[in-house]
C-alpha cells in the first residue's frame, strides 16, 4: 500500500503553492488538470512531483476551458478532480464552472489572484471577488473561502473537497499572488488523523450494473422551457439558501463596542488584524471583520456589526469588489461607510492605522 | 397489425421518436452508432457526450450515461472522463461548427495527445441550431444566413479538411476516417473500427460523417440527397484514412 503523504503533523516552512498541492494529496485527491499561467504554477511542478509517487494524476491541457471542461470529466468518473488559475485563465475557467453550477458537478478550483483586468500584473491583487463569486452567466451557485494565510490555504483546500462533495457545488479557494508565491510557517497533517473525515467522492458515471441492470444517468444543460429551466433553478436557489448557513464562515473580534469596524478578507485581513490589535492598544474603539466565505457570504453576522458600529471601513486590494458584496448583504442599515481601496496593490498595517486615525 | 421499427437495443425508446428534423442525418449516424454499440455489447461502459448543436437534441437519446456539454467542449469533458476512468468507453459527438470552429483547439490537442476516446463529427455544412450559419465546412459558393450570396473563398476561405487534419497531426495508434450517410453500411463499420480501437487503448479515433440539413439547406428529399451524396464528395473525401489495424503494405 502507498504510504500517506502526510505521515505526522509537522511544521513545515513553504510557499504557498507547495501548500496547495500537499493539502489536495491529503485530502486524497485523484487528478489534476492544468495550464500554465503565473502565480499558481507550482501548484502544478510540485503535484506533478509528488502526485505519482501516490498513484495520483496529472493532464496538462490546451488552455483553461480544457482544464475546466477535463476537471468536470474527472468528477463525472467519481475522482476528486481539480484544477488551479489565475486571471485571465479564470476568466475562462468561469465557461466550465458555469456548467458544473448548471449539473452539480463537485469541482474544486484554486485561483491564485493576479493584476487585472487583462494581463495586468503577475503578481498580486484581489481583484477576482466578483469574478469567482458571481462570474458565470448564472446565479453564483458557488462556494468560494478566501484564504488569507498558509495555514489556511492548506486547511480550506482539504475542505473545499468535502463541501464541494457534500453539496454538490463547484468550490473555490481564493488566495492570491503573495500567498501563492510567500515562503511561511505552517502546520502540516492528515486530516483523518485529526478526525476529520474525508468525503468519498461517487462516480456519476461509469457505474457497475446491479442485478445486470445498469440504470444510465442523463445530464444535462440546456432546457426546452422557460417553466422548465425556472424549476430547476428554484429548487437550487432553495438548497443553496438551506444550506448556506452551515456554509458560511467569519472572523471576528473587538468588534462590540467598536465605532469603527475595519471589513476585509484574504491576506489583507491580516495587515487588517495587525492595525486593529495596535490601534486597541493605544484605546481606539476599533473592530475587525472578516468574511472567509465570499459566496455564501456572511450577511446576517455583517448586518449584526453594523447596526452596532458607527462606520464600516473597506479595505481591499481592489476597487470595491469586497465592498459591494457587503453592501449589498447588508443593504437597508445605516451604518456610514469608508473605503481604502487600493486595486492590485498591497495594502499595509500602517496604512490602516493612519487611515482610521484619519477618520476620528 | 402494427409494424415497430426496428431500433438499437441501446436507443432509449422513451425519447423516440426522437427530436430531429425530418430527413436530418443526425438520426442515422446515432442509429449507426446504436447498432454498433449493441453489437460490441459495451452499453454499460459507454459515456456518450454530445456537444451544443443539434447534437444536443441526443441527450437522452440511448440508454448509455451520457452528459450534454457546452458549444465544443464535448473533447475535453470525455478527455478528462477518459483519463480518470479508462475503463469506460468515451464518445464526444459534435457538429461541425463545435469540432472545428469553437472547439477546434480541443480536438487538434486531444488528437495530439492521442487521448483514448472516439469523437464523431456530424459535417452539415452550416451551423445548423442558430438557423444555418456559415460553418468552417460551407462550401465554396454555398448560400447560408451569413453567407447570402454564396461562400467567397477569397473572404472566408475553403471548407475545412477535417479527418485530413486530424489524420496530419496523429501518429500511432489513431484511427481516422470520412464516412457518410449516404453510405450506412461503410460509416457502421467505420465507427465500429473506431470505438474498437478506442478499446484497444490505441489511440485517438475521429469519424467525420458527411450528413444532411434539410432545414437549412432548404431543399426537399431528392436535393437533400443529391447534395450530400454528390456536392460534399467534391470537397469531402470519403474514406478510410488511418487505420492501425492496417499495417502498411498490406
Ligand atoms: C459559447 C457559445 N457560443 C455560441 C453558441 C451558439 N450556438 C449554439 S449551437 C451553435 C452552432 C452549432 O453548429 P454545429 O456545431 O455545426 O452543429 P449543428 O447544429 O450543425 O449540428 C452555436 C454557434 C453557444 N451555444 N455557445
Ligand atoms: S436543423 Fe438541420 S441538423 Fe438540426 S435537426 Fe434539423 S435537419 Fe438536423
Ligand atoms: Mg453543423
Amino acid at each position: 500500500m502507498v504510504e500517506k503523504p502526510v505521515q505526522e503533523e509537522k511544521r513545515v516552512f513553504m510557499t504557498g503553492n507547495e501548500v496547495v498541492a500537499w493539502a489536495a494529496l491529503a485530502a486524497k485527491a485523484d487528478i489534476m488538470y492544468g495550464y500554465p499561467i503565473t502565480p499558481q504554477n507550482e501548484i502544478m511542478h510540485y503535484w506533478t512531483r509528488m502526485a505519482p509517487k501516490y498513484g495520483k494524476k496529472f493532464l496538462q491541457t490546451e488552455d483553461e476551458l480544457s482544464a475546466g471542461f477535463t476537471t468536470l470529466g474527472g468528477v463525472l468518473a467519481g475522482k476528486k478532480a481539480f484544477t488551479a488559475t489565475a486571471g485571465p485563465g479564470n476568466t475562462l475557467m468561469q465557461e466550465p464552472m458555469s456548467m458544473a453550477e448548471m449539473m452539480r458537478i463537485p469541482s474544486v478550483v484554486i485561483i491564485q489572484q493576479r493584476g487585472g483586468p487583462s494581463t495586468a500584473t503577475v503578481i498580486y491583487s484581489q481583484q477576482e471577488v466578483t469574478m469567482t463569486t458571481y462570474g458565470g452567466n448564472g446565479e453564483g451557485f458557488r462556494i468560494v473561502y478566501s484564504t488569507a494565510s498558509h495555514q489556511d490555504v492548506f486547511d480550506y483546500t482539504i475542505k473545499a473537497f468535502n463541501t464541494a462533495w457534500k453539496y454538490r457545488f463547484p468550490t473555490f479557494v481564493l488566495g492570491d499572488g503573495y500567498q501563492a508565491k510567500m515562503r511561511e510557517s505552517l502546520t502540516i497533517y492528515d486530516p483523518e488523523d485529526r478526525g476529520i473525515e474525508l468525503l468519498e467522492p461517487e462516480p456519476f458515471f461509469g457505474k457497475q450494473a446491479v442485478n445486470g441492470e445498469k440504470q444510465p444517468l442523463h445530464i444535462r444543460n440546456t432546457y426546452n422551457t422557460e417553466e422548465e429551466l425556472y424549476e430547476v433553478l428554484s429548487r437550487y436557489m432553495d438548497e443553496y439558501m438551506k444550506v448556506a448557513p452551515e456554509i458560511v464562515e467569519y472572523h471576528q473580534f473587538d468588534c462590540d463596542d467598536a465605532e469603527i469596524v475595519v471589513v476585509s478578507h484574504g491576506v489583507v485581513s491580516r495587515a487588517a488584524k495587525g492595525a486593529v490589535q495596535e490601534l486597541r492598544k493605544e484605546g481606539y474603539k476599533v473592530g475587525y471583520f472578516r468574511p472567509i466565505t465570499l459566496r455564501p457570504f456572511p450577511a446576517e453576522q455583517l448586518r449584526a456589526v453594523a447596526d452596532k458600529t458607527k462606520t464600516l471601513l473597506f479595505v481591499e486590494s481592489a476597487f470595491g469588489q469586497l465592498a459591494k458584496l457587503a453592501q449589498q448583504a447588508i443593504f437597508g442599515s445605516t451604518v456610514g461607510v469608508e473605503n481604502l481601496f487600493k486595486p492590485g496593490v498591497g495594502v499595509t498595517s500602517e496604512e490602516i492605522v493612519a487611515r482610521v486615525k484619519a477618520m476620528v | 397489425m402494427t409494424t415497430v421499427p426496428q431500433m438499437p437495443k441501446s436507443w432509449r425508446l422513451e425519447s423516440k421518436p426522437h427530436k430531429f428534423c425530418p430527413g436530418c442525418g443526425h438520426g442515422l449516424v446515432l442509429k449507426a452508432l446504436g447498432e454498433v454499440i449493441d453489437e460490441l455489447g459495451i452499453q454499460d461502459r459507454v459515456a456518450f457526450g454530445c456537444d451544443i448543436g443539434c447534437s444536443l437534441l441526443a441527450w437522452d437519446f440511448f440508454n448509455v450515461d451520457t452528459v450534454q456539454t457546452h458549444h465544443g467542449r464535448t473533447t475535453p469533458v470525455m478527455t478528462g472522463l477518459k483519463r480518470a476512468n479508462p475503463d469506460i468507453v468515451c464518445i464526444a459527438y459534435m457538429g461541425d461548427g463545435g469540432g472545428y470552429a469553437i472547439g477546434s483547439q480541443h480536438l487538434v490537442n486531444a488528437a495530439a495527445r492521442n487521448e483514448r476516446i472516439t469523437a464523431i463529427l456530424v459535417n452539415n455544412c452550416n451551423y445548423a441550431m442558430t438557423g444555418g450559419q456559415m460553418a468552417p465546412t460551407t462550401l465554396p459558393g454555398m448560400k447560408t444566413e451569413t453567407t447570402p450570396y454564396g461562400r467567397d473563398v477569397e473572404q472566408t476561405g475553403y471548407p475545412t479538411q477535417g479527418p485530413e487534419m486530424v489524420a496530419a497531426i496523429t501518429r500511432e495508434g489513431a484511427y481516422v476516417a470520412r464516412g457518410t450517410i449516404a453510405n450506412l453500411k461503410q460509416l457502421k463499420s467505420y465507427l465500429k473500427k473506431a470505438l474498437e480501437n478506442q478499446m484497444a487503448g490505441n489511440g485517438f479515433s475521429f469519424v467525420e460523417a458527411l450528413s444532411t440539413c434539410p432545414t437549412n439547406w432548404r431543399t426537399n428529399a431528392k436535393d437533400t440527397w443529391a447534395f450530400v451524396e454528390k456536392e460534399m464528395p467534391k470537397y469531402f473525401k470519403v474514406g478510410e484514412i488511418k487505420n492501425p489495424a492496417v499495417k502498411e503494405g498490406e
